[in-house]
């Protein structure tokens, strides 16, 4: 199966928090007792039972105040970090897009969690056998020909799903299209090697409050580079070390004799 | 002058008293821990996920150690026999170090009791995985290393003889630099995925060589605070020769550690980041001032000369344990700044800890009162 997309669109979202709804009702995840903490934002942060959101951010812009709607979940990066971190294989990118989680592999090291560099794995750090928790990208609808349930009720059509190559495709053309009405970036088409999830904006990420500056590069081929190159480092440190130790230990005795006489 | 010190103490002290009542609070704490999760004791949070036990238990318990593989390799490799009295100390210490380290890591995972999984559920691609095979099987090459002084303390000499060989500890030790190598450079590699997240004053490249390089500096400064203070305590005279050599060498390292590392902020254009005034810029300075280029020129001072200044080499080593572990939970914690976010381990994180080095410290003490570890020194 080709590889799968998603492009939101945020010029297009307005704020409903209907893909909040129904990624809790699909993921039969808990909803959350909150408070008003100053915006309309909620909960507060990603948590182990919430794994979309939208964020709600006012920015000035040229042609005044702008209020925009900013949906969070897991980017399910085309390279993941979190799954080249992984010791035991419990986070697999699956070839159809999902970046999927294995609880009875799992040790909870919390490896993913430092490595991701969007911050999404969530732990459950109140229970006795604590689950890794994110977005799973509905892996098993997507696997059965439906759309992830949060792209399936969006209201508006702001998020846009389909083959990682259309999505890039329909993203640019609408850039082409009105070019005054978007930034001209495609946030996650470069960002850390490409993810499956892709934004475009009327205003800019940077004030959206998206990690910018983010490496272009794979992240796990900086760890691959010490891991790719072990056998080498084994067979020279052996041949040195065993070197050394034979010309520094030719000729001399078995053992320090002093040692030997108690 | 018999096997064990001739002026043999009981093994209770008034100290060993207060670290066995610290080690019965730590069975305590851990006890709850595997009754109430990782969440319920500790003060860890998504944005935190690592905090004070991934600090100090693992990273700054694995380059406390390191004292065991370049003692070995001092005394084993370069044949360097004047040292040879350092060599059961750092290698029983190593020992007890890995120990205790996977004893760590099993209270700090969220599934203890799913620990063994990397043995069986191979993932190459991750560095973790890698350090998990090294440190397992590191620890059994210190197991084997160990083995001279248990069976000579147990009467078994026909067998301590025939593991003393030289055909068998030199391809020990060999393996034992090797995975050292291996390990003490993933612990740093683990961090390279952090690229944008650790500020450049820590992230790099050269990350693995720097945690190398630094793991062997604090490797002999161990060996050289161990061998001062076990020397006090159990009455047992060092040889000022033994500490300028632990010295120099401490000093070297630390030598090639500031090159490698400071060389590379300078290379890359990140100095200014040094002294930006921020809280990650002044942790920096502390770290390289205080842990790294004043004991290194201390510690090169006081290799020469001929005046017996024991405490000073002691201070100047304790300097340089204090950086690496300083540079270790700033990479793991404390450097890394999340906007709303302060993260305090709870007292029963530091009570854990303390609880780890507790049961290290009772079990060396052991070790030295009741197996020939010292024999070498006395008979020099």
């Amino acid at each position: 199966m080709m590889a799968k997309g998603v492009l939101v669109d945020l010029t297009r979202c307005i704020g409903c928090r209907g893909c909040q709804v129904a990624c809790k009702q699909w993921n039969e995840r808990k909803g959350l007792v909150t408070s008003f903490h100053g915006d309309f934002t909620s909960p507060v942060k990603l948590n182990s039972d919430t794994y979309t959101r939208i964020r709600f951010v006012e920015s000035d812009e040229e042609k005044g105040p702008v209020w925009s709607f900013v949906k969070e979940q897991c980017m399910h990066c085309q390279s993941p970090a979190c799954v080249s971190a992984c010791p035991v294989g419990a986070l697999n990118k699956a070839e159809n897009g999902p970046v999927t989680y294995d609880f009875d592999k799992c040790i909870g090291c919390r490896y993913c969690m430092v490595a991701c560099p969007f911050d999404i794995p969530k732990y459950e750090w109140n229970s006795w056998a604590p689950w890794v928790r994110k977005c799973s990208f509905c892996s098993e609808r997507i696997t059965d020909g439906m759309e992830p349930a949060c792209v399936k009720t969006c209201p508006t059509k702001a998020m846009f799903y389909g083959d990682r190559d259309k999505v890039v495709d329909e993203a640019k053309r609408r850039i082409a299209d009105a070019p005054d009405r978007y930034v001209n970036h495609i946030y996650g088409l470069d960002e850390v090697g490409g993810t499956s999830w892709m934004y475009i904006s009327g205003v800019s990420f940077e004030s959206l409050g998206f990690k910018m500056g983010l490496p272009t590069e794979k992240l796990p081929d900086y760890t691959w580079a010490p891991l790719s190159t072990i056998p080498f480092k084994v067979a020279g440190f052996f041949a040195l070390l065993g070197g050394v130790a034979y010309l520094r230990n030719r000729g001399t005795q078995e053992d320090n004799v002093k040692e030997d006489k108690r | 002058m018999s096997m064990q010190t001739q002026n043999k103490q009981p093994f209770l002290s008034a100290g060993t008293l207060l670290l066995l009542l610290v080690v019965g609070l730590f069975a305590v704490v851990a006890i709850y821990r595997l009754i109430f999760g990782i969440g319920a004791t500790t003060n860890l949070t998504d944005d935190v996920p690592w905090g004070l036990w991934v600090a100090a238990d693992i990273m700054v318990g694995v380059a406390l150690a390191a004292g065991g593989f370049t003692i070995a390799a001092t005394v084993y490799i370069l044949n360097l026999q004047q040292y040879k009295s350092l060599a059961r100390p750092a290698v029983l210490t190593a020992f007890v170090g890995y120990v205790i380290v996977a004893l760590g890591v099993f209270f700090d995972v969220g599934k203890p009791f799913s620990l063994w999984h990397p043995i069986f559920m191979w993932q190459p691609h991750s560095i973790m995985f890698e350090v998990v095979w090294c440190v397992v099987i590191y620890t059994t090459v210190l197991a084997l290393e160990f083995a001279p002084s248990f069976l000579e303390g147990i009467g078994k000499e026909s067998l301590a003889k025939a593991m003393r060989a030289k055909s068998v500890v030199i391809p020990l030790v060999i393996m034992a630099v090797t995975l050292s190598f291996l390990h003490q450079s993933s612990l740093g590699a683990l961090f390279l995925l952090m690229k944008g997240k650790l500020s450049h004053l820590w992230w790099s490249t050269m990350l693995p060589y720097n945690f190398f390089l630094s793991a062997v500096a604090v490797g002999l400064a161990m060996t050289s605070f161990e061998t001062i203070v076990a020397g006090r305590i159990f009455r047992h005279p060092v040889s000022m020769k033994i500490l300028q050599g632990l010295a120099r060498g401490t000093a070297l390292a630390l030598a090639c550690y500031a090159v490698v590392r400071l060389g590379d902020i300078i290379v890359k254009g990140n100095l200014g980041l040094a002294f930006a005034g921020t809280r990650g810029s002044m942790l920096f300075l502390l770290e390289i001032g205080l842990g790294v280029l004043l004991p290194m020129v201390m510690l090169f001072v006081l290799s020469k000369g001929g005046k017996r200044d024991e405490n000073s080499i002691l201070f100047a080593q304790m300097l340089v344990i204090g950086g690496v572990i300083l540079n270790r939970v700033d990479i793991v914690y404390l450097s890394q700044k999340v906007e709303g976010v302060t993260y305090t381990p709870s007292w029963m994180e530091f009570a854990l800890t303390a609880g780890l080095v507790a049961i290290i410290l009772v079990l060396f003490r052991a070790a030295m009162l009741y197996l020939p570890i010292l024999k070498h020194a006395e008979l020099e």
